[in-house]
């Protein structure tokens, strides 16, 4: 590999852009290409599928390696289980952003070393920007905090949205929605009560169910 | 790819900053029940120093070996490894697969 390609590789990464290397095996030529290029390329079909998949492959003695942006979690609410999902998220190679408008809450005392923001959602997400590799979890409890962020989740398309609360909370939540004017099928996409239901108790445990089935919406796509 | 794969490739990049000589090993093919994914990487260092994955311990052994020989000859190889189950058990990994692993010079 030249080092310049390296350089650029990385550099994709920093913006969060896809790309992917193609490697003919046999004699060693590079090229990187990305993903809103790939429909060029003479590899386009396969690319697309790759892109799609997060599934690096050979074709043909042409290795396609897919560099996707890394993952990214957004959880809303600097509460308690948040305190224990980030530690997982992150050995789960996510990059974790804690939004809480609640300045009491949103401390680096309570979440050292992890991006905070002591903003409303709707402020500061469309700085973060939600795309199909970030997930967002609301856990607040509070309409106020957690409605607008569902609302910008609801309009992008990043590939998981849970939100904390009992289904009597969540059909209130759905009422809220469809008020905002967001179809029954849009408001499906909320994964509520969150998380695969293994009978957890307590923060830890819950985690565990939450980021199981984030993982099963990564993999699986459901 | 995972995202540690990107703070491998970030260590080859800082050790070249740093003036040492890297190879790069990836996982392109695997059959059978292969212990790490296809695009898995190893960044190796001329001293031998590595870090990363493409077998989960069972070969990197010897890919650490060739990719000096790489470094030193400046020429990518394709290298194939028949993790037979005998073998596997000796060095702790019963998986039985096969893998490709893909080993480059950056220069």
């Amino acid at each position: 590999m030249k080092r310049d390609l390296l350089v650029q590789l990385l550099a994709a990464r920093a913006n969060r852009q896809a790309v992917a290397l193609i490697t003919d095996l046999a004699t060693g030529e590079q090229r990187l290409v990305p993903r809103a290029q790939a429909g060029n390329d003479p590899l386009a079909e396969k690319l697309d599928e790759a892109f799609r998949f997060d599934q690096s492959g050979s074709h043909d003695g042409k290795f396609i390696n897919i560099h996707n942006p890394p993952l990214r979690l957004v959880i809303i609410g600097a509460v308690h289980i948040a305190q224990s999902v980030i530690p997982m998220a992150q050995q789960l190679g996510y990059d974790v952003t804690v939004i809480d408008p609640r300045g009491a809450f949103a401390t680096g005392a309570r979440f050292p070393g992890i991006a905070l923001h002591a903003e409303w959602p709707d402020e500061i997400l469309p700085q973060i920007g939600l795309d199909p590799r970030t997930a967002m979890i609301a856990l607040t409890h509070d309409p106020k905090i957690d409605d607008p962020a569902l609302n910008a989740a609801l309009k992008s398309d990043i590939f998981y949205i849970g939100a904390l609360g009992s289904k009597k909370t969540q059909a209130a939540r759905a009422q809220r929605l469809r008020d905002h004017g967001f179809s029954d099928e849009q408001i499906a996409r909320i994964h509520g009560p969150i998380g695969i239901n293994i009978g957890a108790k307590g923060a830890p445990e819950i985690a565990v169910s939450i980021m199981a089935e984030m993982t099963r919406a990564l993999r699986l796509g459901d | 790819m995972a995202a540690s794969d990107h703070t491998i490739l970030q260590q080859a990049a800082d050790w070249l900053a740093e003036g040492r000589k890297v190879a790069i090993a990836t996982v392109v093919e695997t059959w059978g029940s292969a212990p790490q994914p296809i695009g898995s990487q190893l960044v190796i260092d001329a001293d031998g120093n590595f870090i990363g994955s493409v077998s989960g311990g069972c070969v990197e052994g010897a890919v650490v070996t060739e990719a000096l020989d790489i470094i030193g000859s400046g020429k990518p190889k394709l290298l194939q490894f028949g993790v037979a189950d005998e073998t596997a058990w000796k060095v702790g990994l019963a998986c039985g697969g096969k893998i490709g692993v893909y080993v480059e010079p950056v220069n």
